[in-house]
């Protein structure tokens, strides 16, 4: 693993209204890892996606991506020019092109990889074939892949939903991206589904070296594939380290459980004045 | 049941796709090429009439059914086609170039068009273009000095470069080119980056945009294609009307605009053949509405709204039993055929779609 970081976010903030979804985040992702965001929800992770993929601006803050040429401010590009920089991403609720086969859903991946021109496909010239045909071989890649040879030609809109998610990643890794964004890879998956997800996360990592920022629920999935983590709350940055250490963290422990005072101040009130202790709670409720 | 061996890739970007295609297709084409020894005077300018509407449909089609925008003021891009081709004609250019410079124009006010494209959607858009429609039809009206105003303009007969075409035989093969070469460029466009650009964009911006693909550059091209289609049909229906060589406003109002979308709904958004059998249908109805009108009770027959009526209905109708339009029809009349005895009747049950992302909307 190389320790070049790819992609270094600073100081990030976005107002919606009177809402701070993320309020002051840092993080840099370094090439090779699988960095994820873990948080409840509302935590800002989606709006921190978002932002890397440019369809929101930032208040505040910059977002440095080292391009094909160097280090390149993220925030100044716009979001169609995203893509060809080598960021491709999913989204929480998949996003496929539903009126489509799961091919052409691939294919619409190469897009940034195009080199013909409207005139050029109007008359669907020897080059545009060829490059077709290139885009088809690149797409058949992936479906081998990740296993989609089965549902190559089926419509989106007949696909059961672990699929689409698969047929979501296939697409993002059709653009051949550098930077793969998983908006929650493994919701509404059932346990077998969520083993192959991670199973394809860590081949994403180490057979094509793509680095990959996540965010999701599942933690096991999370420790199993993520060598950093970074817990948020509330837009807030919790804290960042190995899945063990972000586990452990009574900080991130209090934002999903609640903090003791939190559990006191709702306990009943025996006789209307005294604050039972634990304990004693305990033998009440017997 | 047909099951294609596939080899090569190049098999799945060929047009034909199997042998009943190339056969299917020639013979299709080897019938248009005879009508005119085939059909009487009569059915061939009735056939003409289809191939035009064709051209239009293909544009719409090409915008509504695949980049989804719908447009309520079609007939205008047929307005600016027909009105600069005569116009030009008129001053003594050649018919080839007025056909370029009538589809040039009405591409340039498409692009304008599909500016508030780039920020409304869906209603609101239909609000947008419907009014640009109107604005087109009263500038046709009251720009007298060029476009003769209401009382309309005269149409001179094609001429290309001396020879000039007279007979609705030499008007019919000239819309058979024309047809057939937009059908062609359609065909190849959506087979091609650009086309499925469109197709993305129709089924999600958000994601077609993070694909990498220019919102703002492929709807406002698709708007340009379709304004030029329709310009070049607007062009074609001008010197179709070769017995009155005559056109004035009131033809590219918004009965034609709706006439062009029903066209369309009717066919089946979404696919090339249904331009083509919504242009059938529509030029199909008024003959057998007439046919009919005998049978019908004297105050049913011969009430004047009667084709508005048929055509409403027809159009529920669509909407609510075959909102895939006559090809989805057709597709599932040919899946029950091929699989007989085998057809599960729950094979075309419309599945309800998981829910799509409105947080980014």
């Amino acid at each position: 693993m190389t320790n070049a970081t790819l992609l270094s976010a600073k100081n990030l903030s976005v107002r919606f209204g009177g809402v701070l979804a993320v309020n002051n985040v840092s993080f840099d992702v370094k090439q090779g890892e699988v960095f994820t965001l873990i948080g409840p929800n509302g935590a800002g992770k989606t709006t921190v996606f978002n932002l890397i993929s440019r369809i929101y601006t930032p208040a505040t803050g910059e977002m440095a991506y080292l391009g094909p040429k160097g280090m390149l401010n993220l925030t100044e590009q716009p979001p169609q020019n995203v893509a060809s920089l080598g960021i491709a991403r999913t989204f929480q609720n998949i996003e496929l092109f539903e009126h489509a086969s799961v091919l052409h859903n691939l294919l619409i991946g190469r897009h940034t990889h195009r080199t013909t021109h409207l005139w050029q496909d109007l008359f669907f010239t020897a080059k545009v074939r060829e490059t077709e045909l290139k885009a088809r071989e690149k797409a058949e890649e992936v479906i081998e892949f990740l296993n989609l040879q089965h549902y190559r030609d089926s419509f989106v809109a007949g696909l059961p939903y672990g699929v689409r998610k698969v047929v979501e990643m296939a697409r993002a890794l059709c653009t051949e991206p550098k930077l793969l964004l998983l908006d929650e890879p493994s919701s509404g998956l059932n346990v077998e589904e969520t083993d192959d997800m991670a199973f394809w996360i860590q081949d994403i990592k180490h057979e094509l070296g793509i680095t990959v920022l996540m965010v999701e629920h599942d933690m096991t999935l999370v420790s199993k594939v993520s060598d950093r983590v970074l817990a948020m709350n509330q837009g807030e940055m919790l804290a960042m380290g190995t899945p063990r250490e972000i586990q452990t963290d009574p900080g991130v422990i209090e934002a999903y459980l609640g903090s003791i005072d939190d559990v006191s101040s709702l306990r009943r009130k025996v006789n209307g004045d005294t604050d039972l202790e634990p304990s004693n709670a305990r033998g009440a409720q017997a | 049941m047909r099951f294609i061996f596939k080899t090569d890739y190049a098999q799945d970007i060929q047009l034909a796709k199997h042998s009943g295609h190339v056969f299917w297709y020639s013979a299709l084409m080897l019938l248009l090429l005879a009508a005119p020894w085939l059909f009487a005077e009569y059915w061939l300018a009735q056939l003409t009439l289809v191939l035009i509407y064709s051209i239009a449909g293909l544009g719409l089609m090409l915008l509504a059914g695949f980049t989804g925008l719908f447009s309520m003021g079609h007939a205008a891009f047929l307005g600016v086609g027909a009105y600069t081709h005569t116009v030009l004609t008129n001053m003594g250019v050649p018919f080839p170039i007025a056909i370029a410079c009538a589809a040039g124009l009405s591409a340039a006010v498409g692009m304008v068009v599909g500016l508030p494209a780039l920020r409304v959607k869906g209603i609101y858009l239909g609000i947008a273009t419907l009014s640009f429609g109107f604005i087109v039809e009263e500038v046709l009206a009251r720009w007298e000095s060029v476009t003769g105003g209401n009382a309309g303009i005269h149409v001179k007969k094609p001429d290309i470069f001396g020879w000039v075409l007279d007979s609705g035989e030499q008007f019919y093969f000239l819309c058979l080119v024309i047809t057939v070469a937009a059908t062609l460029g359609i065909l190849n466009l959506l087979r091609s980056p650009t086309g499925r650009a469109f197709v993305a964009i129709r089924d999600s911006e958000i994601s077609a945009q993070s694909m990498g693909i220019h919102l703002a550059y492929y709807k406002t091209l698709s708007f340009a294609i379709s304004a030029a289609l329709a310009g070049v049909a607007g062009v074609a229906g001008a010197l179709y009307a070769h017995n009155l060589q005559f056109i004035s406003p009131d033809q590219f109002n918004i009965l034609q605009s709706i006439d062009l979308l029903l066209m369309i709904v009717i066919g089946g958004v979404g696919s090339v053949h249904g331009a083509f059998l919504g242009a059938i249908f529509l030029i199909s109805m008024p003959q057998a509405i007439s046919m009919i009108k005998d049978y019908l009770p004297a105050t049913i027959g011969q009430a004047p709204g009667l084709q508005g009526l048929v055509y409403g209905l027809v159009l529920i109708a669509f909407v609510l039993f075959e909102p895939m339009g006559l090809y989805g029809r057709w597709l599932k009349i040919r899946t029950y055929l091929q699989m007989f005895p085998f057809y599960r009747k729950g094979m075309f049950k419309r599945q309800k779609s998981f829910q799509k992302s409105d947080r980014l909307k």
